[in-house]
């Protein structure tokens, strides 16, 4: 098999898959039922994916349902985004030892070793390639994200139905896979529960090649063809992206960000659950006796205060102006900062704020009066008198 | 696991672990405010800098705070910072005493356009502790001051009390090849210098404004006072340089604490030429 090449491997060979994976040395990540959710979390077998469930997604809204067939994948996102595995929500960057008036520090080993994401979809391969983006390409490599990013190997899963507040139609990122997987699977329930696989790699086809698979015939391209079809018809939401960041730039100063002020608690919900949000802060502690510290690193905010907080009091005292913050970068800044847009529209953010804010809802109030701000005049570059 | 010991170089493990250094002396510059001169304990961890760049300085167990390099970047042997005591790492750090051990990250960001300014006069306009950002740029200067046209130091402060290097500033003032006007917002009858906030100082300053280059650092509405007057004299935006402040943890453009608009200013920055952050400069809350 090569690259490129597809073929098709039944319930049991899928498996197989997993059971080859393990046997090989990865620890499988995938996701499981807990606490009324769908998360990812360690797996040892194919029995212990959500078979049977899916859920239902709109703003603020998330419910699992039992589905009418047998469906191993058959649920859109789950709360969990795979940034948890590789950028961990806490972690300890270093610790050191005060010895006779000296200070001996180390730095942390990362051992996360040989892993296999099971089930990622298409929006957060992209959002994986995104974080790459921001952890890898720059100056400075981050040793810890390197560490945990290096050595994947990637079982990716095209969507066949959308979420409620699924929009990777608009970003351009799904719903069907199309980079960065070793494999990706196109779960076919009627006629014969089947997976078509397509190869992504060299090491993908060596696993494919160690389970039982028969070719590929016309008839599966077709059905895997119709289950992604599906999935694209359904998106619950869409976001116009046309000359998003000129737009966003242009608005800096629209009321809109008032009125949604009035709405967004500043839980930073949506931070923790976007797949992209890469924002952290440290804590330093010490233990009682004075003798041992420790530097930890947790995912941050930018809707906390402390977030831009700087002697005197924090540059983003309103809720207005933090929200402004996390949209505009996610859609506009992010932009100039990585070539990439910051938003795989997974639509997380929307079902996982309280209070259901929409950002494509909120994109659109701003594009649909942003004319009539130009008119007004440029009220964007407000004299600070 | 592995203990590295201090004797041992430790610059290959990256930005995320600090260096060992020495405070090898101290100054009070003011009440609240004091000059650390920090050595490093391992002679590999010595790093030169460059004009307008910081670092990122630790108190075991007390926390990091990103502070300016203050001193002359021809030295490498040891590294100025001046620093305000206004939290809890920043009055540790002022409370040090010699042969104390801080923590070292960096330098990090960009730089005053030192090169790019030969053979213009050049306008350093600093506001309370802003000069401290700007000292090691006129060590630099006057290093070289043949290059370079008319240099003028234009300096304000609180109060006279709220004065940085007051003895140097002394000196420099005696210079003829240097311009120096200190003001202060307010002061008792003892004081004779002037007396008004620094962009007063701007409209008379004797540099031409079609060739000079703008070194500005102080707190945002001093800069944005400070722009305007140099636009007024007729200094273009992109020979405007300003050194922005914002929250910082990381120092490598990762944290994203320090977002200006699309700039991160801990990589990006701290020193920006004012015509690429216009469009954000006047945008609150930013």
């Amino acid at each position: 098999m090569q690259p490129g090449a597809h073929a098709v491997i039944d319930l049991a060979g899928f498996g197989q898959v997993l059971d080859l994976l393990r046997a090989s040395g990865y620890r499988l990540i995938g996701p499981v039922r807990r606490d009324g959710a769908i998360v990812y979390d360690e797996i040892s077998s194919a029995a212990d994916l959500p078979a049977g469930w899916t859920e239902e997604q709109g703003p603020g809204t998330y419910r699992l349902q039992r589905r009418n067939d047998g469906a191993l994948f058959g649920y859109a996102t789950a709360p969990d985004s795979w940034k948890r595995a590789l950028h961990p929500p806490v972690l300890r960057l270093w610790q050191g030892r005060r010895v006779n008036g000296d200070l001996q520090v180390a730095d942390e080993p990362d051992d996360a070793g040989p892993r296999a994401f099971i089930g990622v979809r298409a929006c957060d391969l992209h959002a994986i390639a995104i974080q790459d983006r921001v952890f890898l390409a720059g100056q400075y490599a981050d040793p810890a994200y390197k560490a945990r990013s290096e050595n994947v190997f990637i079982v990716a899963v095209n969507c066949g139905q959308a979420g409620g507040t699924c929009f990777c139609l608009s970003m351009g990122t799904g719903p069907k896979a199309t980079m960065g997987f070793d494999l990706a699977l196109t779960e076919i329930v009627d006629g014969g529960h089947r997976f078509l696989v397509e190869v992504g790699t060299a090491r993908g086809a060596e696993i494919l090649d160690g389970v039982p698979h028969r070719p590929a015939d016309g008839a599966d391209g077709e059905a895997a063809a119709q289950v992604v079809a599906k999935a694209a018809a359904q998106m619950g939401r869409s976001l116009d992206t046309r000359d998003i960041k000129d737009l966003l730039y242009r608005n800096l100063e629209h009321p809109r960000w008032q009125e949604v002020a009035a709405r967004c608690l500043t839980c930073g919900n949506c931070t923790m659950v976007c797949p992209t949000c890469f924002c952290t802060t440290v804590e330093d502690a010490t233990d009682l006796a004075g003798d041992h510290a420790e530097r930890w690193r947790r995912w941050g905010s930018c809707f906390s205060l402390e977030f831009s907080y700087v002697h005197g009091g924090s540059i983003r005292a309103s809720a207005a102006s933090r929200y402004r913050q996390w949209l505009t970068h996610k859609l506009a800044t992010w932009i100039d900062q990585f070539g990439t847009s910051g938003c795989v529209g997974c639509g997380r953010c929307i079902t996982w704020c309280p209070v259901g804010i929409d950002i494509t809802e909120e994109v659109r109030a701003i594009r649909e009066t942003s004319a009539a701000m130009a008119g007004a005049g440029k009220e964007e570059h407000r004299a600070d008198a | 696991m592995a203990m590295l010991q201090v004797a041992e170089p430790t610059a290959a493990v990256g930005p995320v672990v600090p260096r060992l250094f020495r405070v090898r002396g101290r100054r009070r510059e003011t009440r609240d405010t004091i000059t650390v001169d920090l050595q490093a304990v391992a002679p590999a961890d010595e790093s030169g800098f460059t004009p307008g760049q910081f670092n990122m300085l630790y108190i075991f167990g007390t926390g990091e705070v990103p502070i300016s390099i203050s001193g002359d970047p021809g030295r490498v042997d040891f590294l100025a910072h001046t620093v305000r005591a206004v939290g809890a790492v920043t009055q540790s750090l002022a409370a040090m005493k010699r042969g104390a051990l801080v923590g070292v990250r960096g330098p990090f960001g960009t730089s005053w356009p030192v090169e790019a300014a030969e053979g213009s006069d050049v306008v350093i306009v600093g506001g309370g502790i802003g000069l401290a950002p700007l000292r090691p740029v006129l060590y630099r200067l006057l290093a070289r001051r043949e290059k370079f046209g008319r240099i003028v130091l234009l300096y304000g402060a609180r109060t006279p009390g709220d004065l940085l290097y007051v003895r140097e500033l002394e000196r420099w003032r005696s210079r003829m090849d240097l311009d120096v006007e200190v003001t202060v917002d307010a002061a008792a009858g003892s004081w004779r210098g002037n007396v008004g906030v620094v962009t007063t100082l701007i409209p008379r300053a004797p540099f031409d404004p079609a060739s000079s280059v703008a070194l500005v650092c102080g707190p945002e509405v001093m800069m944005r006072f400070t722009v305007r007057e140099l636009q007024a004299r007729g200094v273009r935006d992109d020979r405007m340089f300003l050194s922005m402040e914002r929250n910082m943890k990381c120092g490598v453009g990762q944290c994203g604490h320090c977002q200006y608009g699309p700039f991160f200013i801990c990589r990006d920055g701290p020193v920006f030429p004012y015509g690429q952050i216009a469009p954000f400069f006047r945008v609150r809350e930013i």
